[in-house]
This record gives structure tokens, sequence and C-alpha cells, in this order.
């Protein structure tokens, strides 16, 4: 799955280690993460779960740049990231949407960001016909439902084509059905909606090379979530983190064929295993609440 | 006393026999707006009852105020003409429906301070005069008046932009920049409260002439507020707005002119709001100590003369001049914002 160009743009994470000051209690530093490392492969979907507090945030601010870690590094290929970049994108749960700019302006902004709007217009389009914001152009995004605002929010930071997106808990604050649904925009986007609509628009163009070609290409995802079966479902690798400090206890493949179903034997498999590392399994469910 | 002047017009409205829909307009006007034919007849009757006091108050004068009959039949025939063509514009309809009521509640005021003042002499004469006597003053010093008016725009306005640009580049610097904030905070925090105005005696004494301590008195008010509203803006712009803009490779030229700038509008826009009442402020007691030109001149000088219908002739024009600013102001803050929801409107 991950060809020999993609993997100069792996992301590995070496023995980070970050603490804060609790506001208030001036004396203490509190440790978010201890040591923490990990390997992500170009174009791979991975899923980050654990209890509230157990600085999956953190790790995210950090990839993205906008912290810097106390010690350990974070590479991405041969390059150490020094600070915030267009190739790393960041999509929060609030869609944080520029409310004075109307939907298309905020689709641009990352373009307008980087002084690349003239030559790169058209892109601006496409990711609009991509996330099905078509007849929203001009709508500000306070007219926009939560699901609508998350799907510009997406465009946003894809349209900058970055390497690396990493989502925290972008669908957390939607009802139950959009969640579904966006899961399935997400991972199409993972895919690259181009290759999608190849595939189905005009499959006599699509050769096996140019398949492994868009492969390649496509976005590396890190989804932060509270939601196992999200994690499940969407995911190529799930990393289970205990928090106080953040540690990444545990890395549990998710090697189901996509579409998944979410009713399936397998899928329910997994998420009984995940429970009993996050220890929710069934015993304290039934009724024994020592702990 | 007061009673008896509350009913006076009323004793008026029941002798022309329009009793319902005058008093209803002065009463509950929203209770009015809703039915047509009252709507219809509000500013007609009310002008009519305007006319009938004042045919009966200035038939005893020799000075009748010519311009006053004029004006009210100005009225009247507008009244008249809109009630003429409501069917045919439903923008118009809509209009009389919302204004008609407070239109013919202010001609109706007209008519009791005419009553008040030349009818039943309740108050000192020279001191107020009535609004016939007013209207002509306005008109008769047409010339004086239009060039005072002009100077207090220009002065005005060479003030306010000069503060608000002042402002806006003092505002953004403390509000984006923790160093210059903590030089300039302090100097913000101890000159600006003092009132532009108590800068008088210091401006008339440092500057060349009048006209530019004024402008630079007006920009002084200006600034405090505008910078004061544009920092706090600036540093309050949301973490998350600046950390999303960095995460697609923005500069820091982006950060200020694109995120947080507009993030601070809403705040800017409450500045400018402030400032520029406070200019008003500034405009007419520079004008009124220091400048001889402007309607703050104006007055002070009219007033030196006892004639008290200049004086209330600049306050009128004062009031529609000023009034006019801050409309002006709201359509550009309504442009410019029309991406918040639930905005004030003026």
């Amino acid at each position: 799955m991950v060809t020999v160009g993609a993997e100069t743009s792996s992301l590995r994470v070496r023995e980070v280690t970050k603490s804060f000051h609790p506001p208030g209690n001036g004396a203490a530093r509190r440790l978010a993460l201890d040591s923490i490392s990990l390997s992500i492969a170009a174009g791979e979907l991975v899923a980050i779960i654990g209890p509230s507090g157990c600085g999956k945030s953190t790790l995210l601010r950090l990839i993205a740049g906008l912290d810097t870690p106390d010690s350990g590094e974070i590479t991405i290929g041969f390059e150490q990231i020094s600070g915030p970049s267009a190739e790393r994108g960041l999509v929060f749960q609030d869609p944080n949407l520029f409310p004075w700019l109307t939907v298309r302006r905020n689709i641009e902004a990352g373009l307008v960001a980087r002084g690349v709007l003239h030559e790169k217009r058209d892109e601006v389009q496409k990711f609009m016909e991509l996330v099905g914001l078509d007849g929203f152009a001009d709508a500000y995004p306070h007219h926009l439902s939560g699901g609508m605002a998350q799907r510009v929010a997406l465009a946003r930071a894809l349209i900058n084509h970055p390497k690396v997106l990493l989502l925290d808990e972008p669908l957390g604050a939607l009802d139950a059905f959009t969640r579904m649904r966006m899961q399935d925009e997400v991972l199409h986007l993972w895919r690259g909606g181009r290759a999608e609509r190849a595939v189905r628009v005009r499959p006599e163009i699509v050769s096996e090379k140019l398949l492994r070609l868009w492969q390649s290409r496509r976005t590396t995802m890190i989804l932060v979530t509270h939601d196992i079966d999200e994690a499940i479902y969407m995911s190529d690798r799930i990393m289970v983190m205990s928090p106080r400090p953040g540690r990444i206890e545990r890395t549990i493949p998710v090697e189901l064929d996509r579409p998944r179903d979410r009713s399936s034997a397998d899928f329910l498999r997994l998420r009984a295993e995940i429970l009993e590392h996050l220890h929710f399994a069934g015993k304290s469910a039934s009724g024994n609440n020592g702990s | 006393m007061t009673n008896a002047l509350e009913e006076l017009p009323q004793r008026a409205v029941a002798a022309n026999g329009h009793r319902a829909g005058a008093e209803n307009g002065l009463v509950a006007p929203a209770a009015t707006a809703k039915s047509r034919p009252h709507t219809l007849l509000l500013v007609p009757v009310a002008a009519g009852i305007a006319l009938a006091i004042h045919f009966f108050i200035s038939r005893h004068q020799l000075s009748a105020g010519q311009y006053y009959w004029l004006f009210l039949f100005i009225v009247l025939g507008a009244g008249l003409v809109g009630a003429a063509l409501y069917p045919f514009f439903s923008g118009l309809r809509e209009r009389m429906h919302n204004l008609s009521a407070i239109f013919a509640a202010a001609i109706l005021l007209l008519g009791l301070w005419e009553v008040i003042t030349s009818g039943l002499r309740l108050l000192p004469l020279p001191y107020f005069p009535s609004p016939a006597a007013i209207l002509d003053s306005m008109i008769n010093d047409r010339g004086l008046l239009f060039d005072s008016t002009w100077h207090s725009l220009m002065m005005l306005m060479n003030g306010y932009v000069l503060g608000v640009i002042v402002g806006l580049i003092s505002g953004v610097c403390i509000g984006w920049s923790s160093s210059i904030r903590y030089w300039g905070m302090p100097v913000l925090k101890i000159v600006g409260p003092i009132p532009a105005t108590a800068w008088i005696p210091l401006a008339m004494v440092i500057s060349p002439s009048t006209a530019v301590s004024s402008a630079a008195l007006i920009a002084l008010a200006v600034w405090f507020p505008v910078t004061m509203l544009t920092a706090s803006g600036i540093s309050n712009t949301r973490a998350s707005y600046l950390d999303v803009a960095r995460t697609f490779g923005a500069k820091e030229s982006y950060l200020i002119f694109r995120v947080a700038i507009p993030a601070a509008m809403p705040n800017i826009f409450i500045g400018l709001f402030m400032g520029l009442g406070a200019s008003f402020l500034t405009l007419v007691v520079a004008e009124s100590v220091g400048v001889k030109s402007g309607l703050g001149w104006y007055v002070s000088w009219a007033q030196g003369w006892a004639e008290y219908g200049k004086v209330y002739a600049a306050l009128v024009i004062m009031a529609g001049f000023f009034s006019s600013l801050m409309t002006l102001l709201f359509k550009v803050r309504d442009i410019v914002l029309v991406w918040q929801k639930g905005i004030i409107k003026w």
C-alpha cells in the first residue's frame, strides 16, 4: 500500500514530551505527553482515541507546529517540523470558519494566505464541488448548518493539498446521522475525490498505474476522536492513548475491507477489544462499580 | 400647569373633529399603523390641525411667519400626495405604515409648541420663540447658516478622519504587539480619559491657528475610543482563527490584516460611533470658544445678540446634521458587517 516515493513523506514522532503550566497554579508543571513515539506512513488514515485530557489535541498541535515539544522531535520525511505550514492542515471540532468571509472566500483563504490565489483560482470551484457546496458560494458561515460548515472547513484545509491533515474531533459536534454521512465524505476526500469520480465517470482512462499514483498522493490523515465506532469505521490503525501523562498504550490495526459494515462480527469484535483497553468493558457495565 | 398644557392639543384636536385618528397618533402609534385609513390620514390631519392653530394664533400678530404657512402646506400636500399614491407603491405603503404616526406626532408637537409660546405666552419670549419665528430666522439667515454648517462639516471631517486613522493604527499596534502594549497602554490609560476639551487652553497656546488646533482636538477626542476598542478587539481575536490561518501557511501580515482586523471590526465600529459622538461635542465646544466659524460659533454669536430664534435654528440644523452623519456611519457599518447576525439597527 505504501509506495517507495511516498515513504519520504511519512510522519515520525520520536520521544516527544510536552508539559504545561496549569493556569493559576504557579509551581507545578503538568506532563501532558510523556515520551510519545509513533510513525505514520504517507497516505495512511490513523485514528487516535482516548479519554478526555489524554493529550490527543496537544499531540495534534505539536504535529501542526502550533506548539513546540519540550523534548523529542517530529519529522515529515527528512524534514523536522519547526512551525506551522501549509503542508499540515488542521480541522477542529468547531469549524472556525472566518465569519466575515463567504463560503467561497473561506475556501480561498489558504490560497490567499500563500499568495497563489491567482494561479489556482479554478481549484476553488473544484473543491466546492468536491464537498458539495456548489450553491452556497456566497452564503456567510452563520447561514450554514453544522455539517455544511465542517465541509467548508475541510475544503479550506485541503485546498493547499497538505501532506498531512490533522482532524481534531472534526465530527464531534454533529448529530449521529450527519456524523455517519460525514464519515463517508471524509473517507471520500481521503481517497481523493478525483480518483473516485474518474473510476465512476470514465473508467476507461483509469489505468493501474494512475490508480497507484493517486493512492500515493493520498493525504495522510490523523483523526482524533472520542467515538470508537468512528475510529473503526474510518481508520487503518487505531492508537489508544492513556491519560495523565499521555501515552500511546496500544496500536490496533483495522484490517477490514472498505466500505465497512458497522454491524459486522469483526467490527463488533474490534469494538469490544478497544473498550477493554479503555477499561469500559462489559464487567464494569454489569454493576461492578468498584475500580 | 403641566396637565393643562398636555390637555391643550387634545382640545384643539377635538375642536377640529378628527379626534380618533390624531389621538391615536399621540397615544398608541403602533395600533394605528396597522389599519389603513388611519395611516392614510394621520399626516394630513396633523398638518391641518397645526395649520388651524397657526391661523388662530397668527391673525392677532403683525409679523406672521409666512414660511411656517408654506412649510405646513407643504407637509399637508406631501401627506395628501402620499395618501393618493398609497395604493400604487408597496415601498411607500411600508414606509407610511411605519412613519405616519411618528410624523403626525411631530407635527402636533409643533402645534403644541406654538400654542405654548406665541399662543398662550406661557414662556418668557426672547428665550423661547415659536416654531414660526425659528423657521423665519432659519430662512432669513440661510446664507450664514449654510456657511457655518459647511465650516463645521469640514472641521469635523478633518478632525474625525485624522483621529480615526491614527486611532486605528495605534489600536492595531497596541492590540497586536505585546511590547507596544506594554509601553503604549499606560499612555493610553492616562491621557485618553482626559476630555479633549480640557486641552483647549494648551491648544490655543501651542497651535498657529485655531482651525488647526480645533481639528487636532477633535482628532484627539476620536483617537481615544477608536484606539481603545480597536486594541481590545484585536487582542481578543479568537486564538483558533489565528491557529487555523497559521496552518494554511499565513504570514503575519495575513494574520493582522485578514484575520485580526476583520475579527475586530464589530469592536472597531463601536469605537467609531463613540468617537463620532465625542467629535460632535468637541467640535461645538471648540467652535464656541476659539474658532470664528461653524455652527458652534453661530450659536454663541446669536446668543450674544439675544437672537434666540437663530440659536434654535442652528440647533435644529445641528440635530439634522449630526443625526445624518450617525445614520451614514450606521449605513457603512451595515455594509461592512453584513456577515454579522443580529446586528442592531439605527
